[in-house]
């Protein structure tokens, strides 16, 4: 009796653990918190594609925005820009903790930045800055 | 008798197996991490889906 009872016990078992790591291994992007980053994120976006296509603001290896090249943006029109970057990266380095802390691994961090980083990067238009791993500016 | 306890010592096997390799796995999720951002910069930056994005920017790698 308890032979077929650990035979179906093995077998239950052999299914059951890949089932259980594959769903610990989803990453959870969806609280409140980064809701709202993306909305103020989207919202900003509108004032920053502007400077992303004139060459005025690049992306960094560490996953935020940065000032490539000034003379790109009119006088007037500077503090403008550092205010938006600023801001931008202020919301960048909230929502990269915020899904660390929301995964229950603050730990994370690090290369929750480094994989938005490279995402970025990726995902740039055609025409846009950034920077490569040398430090350098190119364009995409 | 015996079989009880055969039973009850698997389950609390499998139930150890199982939290165990819960808490074991504390490695990055580098795919779903990747996943996860994708779907966020297309929010922020109103893309349209990811598929099409990708193959675009194959598309480009290819042509430089």
């Amino acid at each position: 009796m308890s032979n077929p009872i650990f035979r179906l016990i093995l077998l239950m078992m052999f299914f059951l653990v890949p089932h259980v790591s594959f769903a610990a291994a989803d990453i959870e992007a969806d609280t409140p918190t980064i809701t709202n980053l993306k909305q103020s994120m989207q919202q900003r976006h509108s004032q920053l594609e502007a400077f992303y296509t004139s060459g005025a603001v690049g992306f960094t290896q560490d996953g935020l925005i940065a000032m490539h090249d000034a003379n790109a943006v009119p006088l007037a029109a500077r503090q403008l820009v550092n205010s938006l970057i600023a801001a931008e990266n202020q919301d960048r380095i909230a929502l990269y903790r915020e899904i660390a802390r929301a995964n229950n691994h603050p730990e994370w961090e690090g290369e929750i930045r480094s994989t938005f980083s490279q995402r970025w990067i990726k995902l740039a238009k055609s025409g846009w800055w950034y920077q490569e791993s040398n430090g350098s500016w190119a364009q995409k | 008798m015996k079989n009880t306890l055969f039973y009850s010592s698997f389950v609390a096997l499998i139930s150890l197996l199982l939290s165990a390799c819960v808490t074991i796995n504390i490695y990055f999720p580098a795919a779903a991490a990747e996943q996860a951002a994708d779907k966020i910069i297309q929010k922020v930056w109103q893309l349209e889906s990811l598929e099409e994005t990708e193959q675009k920017e194959d598309g480009q790698m290819d042509s430089k």
